[in-house]
């Protein structure tokens, strides 16, 4: 009696699981997996990026192929090994066949890495953003939809030298290694355009006394470019207001994204007129993208007065992964072939330009050239004054010239007219 | 003092020498052969007065801490927590009125008034149980700061400080000459040298309260030994009460000062807890002096790491508060 009800039991029990396995495959909800931070400091722009992953969904009606998609999230802190935790029950506790995410840029390289031990797995970065995550030993089912640190800063250099007519800067940055890139990105567009850097300054990163740096800029430059974010940003402006500071200022990414313009306070005052660039412009007029905010505001009243590139890169991450789910009819193929091919070729209209991806699955997009200014209504947003398209990785130089530059550094790269 | 130097006499001499050699350094026309060596007097004269005003921010902070710590016994890790709670506080105070001395009081009050509802709820019923406090202000931390997450958002906040406390103001001290013989005077922000003042005030007015008067005098001698003050017919627990509602409010203006120079957001408090945890290390715990000159020292320490060997600033502090563990425990001024 006893072996018989065993028997049944286990029998039962293969069925089902052979069973779910067979749905798996080809019906039934397909599991995909999400990264992001929503602890810590980073978890404000990381519930903007689950904004953008529930934008997708509703416009997709959360279905893709004819299969339903059955979304679970996991908070990271932005630290490397919180990723790869995360990353792990997703993959090895929850069984998804997608991830997306994550949002940091170190966490970013350890899930590449990661994503080697998992070829079954398809990864597609959520908004990291070090160069080295493509560039540097690239995974084969590791995609990544948004540009990186340099790519960011393309274009700035030059409209500086040419619109602007700064010459000389100097650079102050935080010490790691997202602003290395950016400074790298701009350095180059910069320095060929026929202008000099005389000195870079780096500080610690979570820098909230910059009193003594602010005393020991130089006078005698045309510019500070800041390659600072957060809190570190807003206390600089604060403090360099209050120094009666009065350099023109050439801002990084994160120097003038929504954290720091919509911070409470007169310290971002001082960014009224700065030039900056990133892969999204607040003003921008183009049809996708103006579709792209009103649908934001509309489906999150509370969310920031515009979707932040949090937001952006999530929306753009889900929405690549839904349309190849689609291509494909919902049957991702052996090892995920199919559904991997059509992401490599994948011509993404996002609303922020056109997005194709390079032999390392690095995207190659739009950036724009921005000028903070002050709103009707008394805020203040990124006016686009230039767009660039077609921005790769390597900055338009050869394979070559590119590396011979080397990883950015602290004063990696050069300042040269030609590399 | 003159006790000091009959005692010391080699020690006397030394900080004499070092005095000598800073008032010289902040006074005098640096010669070219000095600005080579460790740059402009620019920079150093503002990496000098931006620690000494970071210093008078932590000892807003740590000054509460050290107090509370001295006569309770009790190690309040919830203390970041008031200091955040104070910043959002006197944000909220000022942009409503538009008077930003208004923040102080109103900080003052709010905060003093958790800390009381802190003392009377939590500590009191855990009293000479310093595990068991610890870890409950820990979690209060915790949850206090997802609240006020939830609360205030994410967004780093910035009090405005009036109009005539913006920028900069012209001081007496000359960094440079011009080649036309003509001086050039240090500009040096206002608003820093309002806030140093201000905890100059608060610092000598808690020394004179504590030292001459008679609740001060309870306090003191509640620090010695609290259960010969109780048996003396004292009652302890609304000095202690006190106390901790002085110690939080101190914590909330702190949050004020910091929200006008520098910024309030999420993890905040965390960084104020360690600066003051440091800060009280060093001093000497329970030790108001010990709370100054610790603050002066860490400030100082961040300022000059700041400008002269960025890459390893962060490490400077924890090195002053390890060279001090090894040599003197109880901290620069503790008992031991």
């Amino acid at each position: 009696m006893k072996k018989t009800y065993l028997g049944t039991i286990s029998a039962l029990a293969l069925m089902t699981t052979g069973g779910m396995a067979f749905a798996d495959a080809h019906s039934g909800p397909l599991k995909v997996g999400i990264l992001v931070t929503l602890e810590g400091t980073y978890a404000v722009p990381g519930e903007d990026g689950v904004r953008g992953i529930k934008l997708a969904m509703e416009q997709a009606g959360n279905m893709a192929g004819g299969r339903e998609i059955e979304l679970t999230t996991v908070s990271t802190d932005t630290t490397p090994d919180s990723a790869v935790r995360g990353a792990r029950k997703l993959v090895e506790q929850d069984g998804v066949d997608i991830v997306i995410g994550p949002l940091s840029g170190s966490e970013g390289i350890a899930i590449r890495d990661y994503s080697k031990t998992q070829p079954d797995v398809t990864f597609i970065n959520g908004i990291s953003g070090a160069q080295e995550a493509t560039y540097v030993d690239p995974s084969e089912n590791f995609f990544r939809y948004n540009m990186e640190g340099a790519q960011w800063s393309a274009g700035l250099g030059d409209y500086v030298v040419n619109e602007k007519g700064y010459k000389t800067v100097a650079t102050i940055g935080e010490d790691y290694s997202f602003i290395y890139t950016q400074v790298l990105g701009f350095a180059i567009g910069f320095c060929q355009a026929g202008g000099e850097i005389t000195e870079r300054f780096w500080v610690p990163l979570g820098t909230k006394d910059f009193g003594s740096i602010i005393a020991s800029l130089p006078d005698d430059v045309d510019a500070i470019y800041l390659g600072l974010g957060g809190g570190d940003a807003v206390n600089f402006l604060n403090q360099y207001q209050q120094a009666g500071g009065e350099a023109n200022l050439i801002g990084g990414t994160i120097m003038v994204d929504g954290t720091v313009l919509n911070s409470k306070g007169s310290a971002k005052d001082a960014l009224i007129g700065v030039p900056s660039s990133g892969p999204q412009a607040d003003t921008y007029d183009g049809e996708k993208w103006v579709a792209y905010v009103d649908a934001y505001k509309e489906m999150f009243p509370d969310g920031f007065p515009t979707p932040s590139l949090f937001a952006t890169g999530y929306y753009n991450s889900t929405n690549a992964m839904l349309q190849c789910v689609e291509q494909v009819g919902g049957n991702l193929g052996e090892g995920q072939a199919d559904f991997r091919d059509c992401l490599k070729n994948l011509q993404l209209d996002a609303p922020n330009g056109m997005i194709t991806l390079d032999e390392n699955r690095q995207a190659i997009g739009t950036n724009f050239i921005t000028e903070v200014q002050e709103q009707p209504d008394g805020t203040l947003a990124n006016n686009v004054v230039n767009v660039v398209d077609g921005v790769d990785q390597r900055l338009g130089l050869s394979k070559e010239a590119f590396d011979a530059i080397g990883l950015p550094s602290r004063d990696a790269p050069e300042c040269k007219t030609s590399y | 003092m003159r006790l000091f130097a009959t005692r010391h006499p080699v020690w006397a001499a030394i900080i004499a020498v070092v005095a000598a050699i800073l008032l010289w350094m902040i006074f005098a026309v640096w010669p070219d052969g000095l600005e080579d060596v460790i740059g402009r007097k620019k920079v150093f004269l503002n990496a000098l007065f931006n620690g000494i005003t970071l210093g008078g921010l932590y000892f807003l902070v740590a000054s509460g801490f050290t107090l509370i710590f001295g006569l309770m016994r009790n190690v309040n890790l919830a203390h970041g927590s008031l200091y955040l709670l104070g910043g959002y506080v006197g944000y909220f105070a000022a942009e409503a009125t538009g008077y930003w001395l208004l923040a102080f009081p109103v900080a003052f009050v709010v905060v003093g008034f958790f800390g009381i509802l802190l003392q009377v709820l939590v500590f009191r019923r855990m009293e000479g149980e310093d595990l068991r406090q610890t870890l409950v202000t820990i979690g209060i931390s915790i949850v206090v700061a997802d609240l006020m997450l939830w609360g205030f958002g994410g967004d780093f906040y910035n009090i405005t400080p009036p109009q005539w406390l913006s920028g900069p103001m012209d001081t007496f001290f000359v960094t440079a000459v011009k080649s036309s013989g003509e001086p050039v005077f240090m500009k040096y922000p206002m608003v820093r040298i309002v806030i140093f003042a201000a905890s100059v005030v608060v610092g000598v007015a808690m020394w004179l309260a504590l030292n001459k008067t008679r609740i001060g005098m309870m306090i003191r001698a509640g620090v010695d030994d609290r259960d010969m003050l109780s048996a003396t017919g004292a009652r302890i627990q609304i000095v202690f009460v006190g106390v901790f509602a002085f110690g939080a409010g101190l914590a909330g203006i702190a949050g004020v000062v910091g929200g006008t120079f520098q910024s309030i957001a999420p993890g905040e408090d965390i960084r104020f807890l360690l600066a003051s945890l440091v800060v009280v290390i060093v001093g000497g715990m329970g030790s108001i002096p010990g709370a100054a000159l610790g603050a002066l020292l860490i400030g100082l320490a961040e300022q000059f790491g700041s400008v002269y060997f960025p890459t390893y600033a962060v490490v400077l502090t924890f090195l002053i508060m390890v060279v001090v563990l090894a040599f003197r425990p109880q901290g620069l001024l503790g008992r031991a």
